[in-house]
């Protein structure tokens, strides 16, 4: 059949001249390589020991923040999980009681807060959606598990460190 | 002389009987053209007049006497006459002036929608959404005010309250002997009870209903749920007090709310009484007539599935779990 693009490369069949058939030149050509790459900067890292800088719009774990006197700045409002397309998201909602005014900023606060690491696919739109800056997907890489229940991660692990366990 | 008045809103003609207010007559073409309304309540006597939402332009008052109104009337309070025109959407100065009443009654409303329970059916986030600017120009602090408790069935946020005066009309129409009431003058103007006395009737709860705003909010709901996450189903039950017709809420198998039904306009259609309301949340006490029909752009629609209770996520698949025998022990123990 005709090609269409004429740019087919027609390769010629011919037998091996001497030098060739020595394979000698061929093998020195490849071994230069290989050793020139000795010498060059490596292009990996030891991972667990040595981290790579995330870029600028990474997207990793999240994290539910604190205002800056140290108030969970989520207000339970849902909205992160209704524009979660995978459903990852859940929360309960609690009204705050007297006394407690130094823990939540809102009078409704979240109970519960739960993501669903698995289900989760970081496309950051709870982030996007979220009225009162809460949640950051700024985190570094969610660690693996061993059991499918162990990725639902609770308050426990989302909520930052109040400012107190941070300065000491 | 035949006993109906033509009147044309936005180039639509319409026969309607006499003493029909604007607003009614548009909503009789229904449509993009009818006017917004907080205050108005067709079926609460006396309301409207006092939101200015409503506003439209009289480009003809009358067959007799074709001068346009010199100034935008409120259209629930003004009548039609013969041969009368009027612009709604059509007249920019409508839109623009209506932009400014929306500014007005934003400018002491809380943006608390993330913490509101009415967010996602509350009348003003739809005409702050369609109607308003994205920013306010005033300066100064909200106005606010002491919370007072009015009983352990309805909770009054005044702060959200626009004034729109519809649930004391409740208390005076639909309850015997009304004890709460709008006290004070311009920026001082406030729901209360007077001496903090609880609001206890078989139709206060639907005060809460008729609230334009979450100033009025079911305290047995209140934060248990967002609108949106909680499905409406029509019920009805056998009620000696009231008709029995009723929305009910679910969040998964549980009645977490019960209100009335509303109609497109967010107005009830038959008020219920508060035994229906708090105190039957449970499907035995219900006939269940089916899912509640919702406009599709409206937030209450999203994420819901057409079967009442969802199908299971994961499917029970009993070659996987033979296969990953160890693993799903290890998650049963827990």
């Amino acid at each position: 059949m005709e090609a269409l693009s004429n740019r087919k490369k027609v390769l010629e069949q011919k037998p091996m001249n001497f030098w060739e058939r020595m394979y000698l030149p061929a093998i020195f050509k490849g071994m230069a390589i290989t050793f020139r790459h000795m010498f060059k900067p490596k292009e990996t890292v030891f991972y667990p020991e040595v981290q790579r800088e995330f870029s600028e719009n990474w997207r990793g774990m999240h994290s539910l923040k604190r205002d800056e006197e140290g108030r969970e700045r989520c207000t339970a409002c849902g909205l992160c999980a209704l524009s979660c397309p995978a459903e990852a998201i859940t929360m309960v909602a609690a009204e705050r009681k007297k006394g407690e005014e130094a823990l939540y900023r809102e009078e409704k606060y979240a109970a519960t807060y739960e993501i669903n690491m698995l289900r989760c696919i970081f496309c950051g739109l709870c982030e996007e959606a979220c009225p009162k800056e809460a949640i950051y997907l700024d985190g570094p890489i969610v660690p693996a598990d061993y059991l499918r229940k162990d990725f639902i991660y609770g308050k426990d692990k989302l909520v930052e460190k109040p400012l107190t366990e941070l300065t000491k | 002389m035949s006993d109906k008045v033509k009147v044309t809103i936005d180039g639509i003609a319409v026969e309607v009987a006499p003493g029909t207010t604007i607003l009614n007559a548009a909503r009789q073409i229904g449509g993009d053209i009818v006017p917004p309304a907080m205050c108005y309540y067709s079926k609460l006597e006396g309301s409207g007049g006092k939101c200015r939402t409503c506003l439209v332009k009289v480009s003809k008052g009358s067959e007799k006497d074709p001068r346009p109104m010199p100034k935008l009337v409120a259209s629930c309070r003004t009548t039609v006459m013969d041969g009368m025109e009027v612009e709604n959407i059509t007249s920019p100065e409508v839109v623009e002036a209506r932009k400014g009443v929306v500014e007005m009654l934003l400018i002491n409303h809380p943006l608390d929608c993330p913490v509101c329970d009415q967010a996602g059916e509350c009348s003003l986030q739809d005409l702050g959404f369609e109607h308003g600017a994205a920013q306010t120009r005033y300066e100064f602090d909200r106005r606010t005010f002491e919370r007072i408790d009015i009983g352990d069935k309805i909770q009054l946020h005044m702060n959200r309250c626009i004034l729109c005066y519809r649930c004391t009309y409740v208390a005076d129409q639909l309850t015997d002997g009304r004890c709460h009431g709008v006290i004070g003058r311009g920026d001082h103007a406030e729901i209360s009870t007077y001496i903090e006395k609880a609001v206890d009737n078989d139709y206060s709860g639907n005060m809460i209903d008729v609230c334009p705003v979450g100033a009025l909010t079911d305290k047995t709901f209140r934060f248990k749920n967002r609108v949106w996450f909680t499905k409406p189903v029509d019920a009805h039950r056998d009620c000696p007090t009231c008709s029995g017709k009723v929305t009910l809420w679910y969040k998964g198998e549980e009645v977490i709310r019960v209100t009335a039904r509303k109609d497109q306009y967010n107005e009830v259609e038959e008020f219920i009484c508060n035994t229906c309301r708090f105190d039957k949340k449970s499907t035995s006490d219900w006939v269940i007539e089916g899912p509640t029909a919702i406009r599709h752009d409206s937030v209450i629609s999203s994420n819901h599935y057409e079967t009442l209770k969802p199908l299971p996520v994961i499917q029970k698949n009993e070659k996987l779990i033979e296969a990953n025998l160890e693993q799903f022990q290890k998650t049963q123990k827990d």
